[in-house]
């Protein structure tokens, strides 16, 4: 605040204008509590729901807070079918191979990128960024053709393998990063006679583990969430992912007709395979919050 | 072709070096993106004119697949006219939202982390959690919001399962799901200079003045680019309805990318599917530039760090 608006409100408050205040304050909580209501209950409803019996799934009205907490409905909902597997295929199949590919590749690509100077550079950057416009419908049925002529259907490598070449969305960020860092240590260690890719290893990948550790964050909640990939390329239910695993629950208990505990079993379920991501959120949340912002703004 | 452009100047020895240096750094997703996506593009363009299931081989069929979509196929034209519907009506509603939403967030306010996060979160959760607590929300029978609709004596609402309202639910949940538009705008809004404002104010403007003098064009570049990221990724909406009403009633929440999807990975119609796809680029393509071109006339660029 400088002293101008001081002034100003200095003078509007010695006109007795304070009201003329408050009210503008009073509707801008009652929107945003309102909005903020409104975005949490769905979450809210899922975890709640995961905790109750099925007559108070039910019950008018609504059960806001069920006592006692059906705690024993996420133990039964995950044993009602094989959802560990499921968890361990989201994880080792999945995630963890992506996410190593994806650091390996991206870091490698994003520092030819940024740290050295050669012709062409930025308009192959450019290139590589504009490949993020492509509408992912349109090379979703050639890749399809490719992996099937390549006998990797039912496997995870139609996801996996391309991370091995680089993501265009993480080359981007991690160049980003990269040109922050002082061109002077790489400087120092090639008047010293280290390779390029001496310097790229000891010196600024070790400088990069925070973009590393946005990197990792962002491709495992990536593969995490991803149902589209596993269920075009996934077809067996022993292969399937936590994502598919849940839409299988949804249709056994469809299919029995209104089973018993259908939607606090699917609630609890849901609750188990979102929990990492909000939790993952809420200790890494400046990370996240740069992590999008930047990406955002300077794209 | 960057690379050839740049030979064709004679380079020294020097930048040859340091040409070869930064390829093989970057070769990687060179290779990737002949692999990965070049080739697929190039291939979806021929198969596009070919009958092909995968089993037998591709038989050339010509302008065949487009001939029928545009001319055989009544379930085409349904199908463009729900995603005219979808993208009209969620890309507006959800850019307009989530600006407010930011502009809120943006002013002095008590938990204002805390309600950031309750924007964020509903946009990372994975995505068949969200589907399965709003079928759960909007079930006819079991949903809270007709049991207590009913409760109360009214008539409920078939939010999935009518024609007239199964669209507007989809839009109803796609707005749940924008926080990243909400903090790219609010990191957009932080930049905004106080200075301006300041300024403003001591000449008299009020808040409404300022926010539609300095505030949106000040944050016209990211409103421009929130409106053609959520247009390219509402075009190709597929998993909410995939999983909330897999393209019914009647057909009236099939979209572009759901039809591409069936033709393809359903029916087995690879041909037909990349005849699609490539109607579907020119379109987003063309409005894309469109809205590029228009944005001469409201994108100010001229202020802040740039």
């Amino acid at each position: 605040m400088t002293a101008a608006t001081q002034n100003v409100r200095v003078t509007a408050q010695q006109e007795g204008k304070s009201l003329s205040r408050v009210i503008p304050e009073i509707v801008k909580y009652l929107i945003v509590i309102t909005l903020a209501v409104s975005y949490a209950f769905p979450l809210y409803w899922m975890i709640s729901s995961a905790l109750k019996t099925d007559p108070q799934v039910y019950r008018i009205p609504p059960v806001l807070v069920p006592n006692p907490a059906q705690w024993v409905n996420f133990i039964n909902a995950w044993n009602s079918d094989n959802f560990t597997l499921y968890t361990f295929n989201s994880i080792f199949r999945y995630a963890i191979p992506y996410m190593l590919f994806t650091i390996a590749s991206s870091s490698v690509v994003a520092y030819g990128f940024s740290r050295l100077r050669w012709p062409g550079r930025d308009k192959l950057f450019y290139l590589c960024i504009g490949t993020m416009l492509i509408p992912y419908t349109v090379t979703m049925v050639p890749l399809f053709i490719i992996f099937s002529q390549l006998k990797w259907i039912g496997t995870y490598w139609p996801m996996i393998f391309p991370a091995l070449f680089g993501n265009a969305f993480y080359i981007f960020m991690l160049r980003q990063f990269f040109m922050t860092l002082p061109e002077e240590l790489a400087e120092a260690a090639r008047i010293d006679g280290a390779s390029e890719l001496g310097i790229f290893f000891r010196i600024i990948l070790p400088l990069a583990r925070p973009a590393l550790a946005v990197v990792a964050l962002f491709s495992f909640m990536g593969t995490w969430n991803d149902y589209l990939g596993p269920l075009i390329y996934i077809n067996k239910y022993t292969m399937y992912p936590l994502a598919l695993g849940i839409q299988k629950l949804r249709n056994m208990m469809s299919q029995v007709g209104n089973a018993p505990l259908a939607y606090p079993y699917l609630m609890a379920v849901s609750t188990i395979a979102a929990a990492p991501i909000i939790l993952i959120f809420f200790f890494a949340q400046r990370t996240f919050i740069e992590g999008i912002a930047l990406t955002g703004l300077k794209g | 072709m960057a690379v050839a452009a740049a030979t064709k100047r004679r380079l020294s020895r020097g930048e040859t070096r340091s040409l070869i240096t930064g390829l093989l750094f970057v070769s990687p997703w060179l290779l990737g993106f002949l692999i990965w996506t070049l080739y697929p593009l190039v291939s979806s363009v021929y198969y596009s004119f070919t009958r092909y299931d995968l089993v037998r081989p591709a038989i050339w069929i010509g302008l065949g697949n487009y001939q029928e979509m545009f001319f055989d196929d009544a379930r085409f034209w349904t199908v463009v006219y729900n995603t005219i519907y979808y993208v009209g009506l969620s890309v507006p509603l959800g850019v307009m939202t989530a600006f407010l939403m930011a502009s809120l967030l943006n002013t002095k306010l008590v938990l204002r982390s805390t309600f950031r996060a309750i924007f964020y979160i509903p946009s990372i959760v994975p995505a068949v959690c969200s589907a399965m607590v709003w079928l759960f929300i909007f079930n006819n029978q079991y949903g809270v919001i007709n049991n207590v609709l009913r409760a109360a004596g009214r008539p409920i609402i078939p939010f999935l399962s009518s024609i007239e309202w199964a669209k507007p639910s989809l839009i109803l949940i796609s707005l749940w799901a924008q926080g990243t538009a909400v903090v790219i705008f609010l990191a957009a809004l932080q930049d905004v200079p106080r200075s301006l404002y300041e300024a403003a104010t001591v000449d008299g403007a009020n808040a409404l003045h300022r926010f539609w003098h300095i505030t949106i064009p000040m944050c016209s570049p990211i409103i421009l680019y929130n409106l053609v990221m959520s247009f390219i990724g509402a075009f190709q909406t597929f998993l909410m309805p995939y999983l909330l009403t897999n393209g019914g009633p009647m057909a009236s929440t099939e979209f572009y990318a759901m039809n591409l999807y069936r033709q393809a990975f359903e029916f087995g119609r690879m041909g037909k599917a990349c005849a699609l796809a490539w109607v579907m680029a020119l379109v987003v393509a063309v409005l894309t530039a469109l809205l590029f071109r228009s944005s001469g006339s409201w994108v100010f660029y001229g202020g802040g760090d740039r």
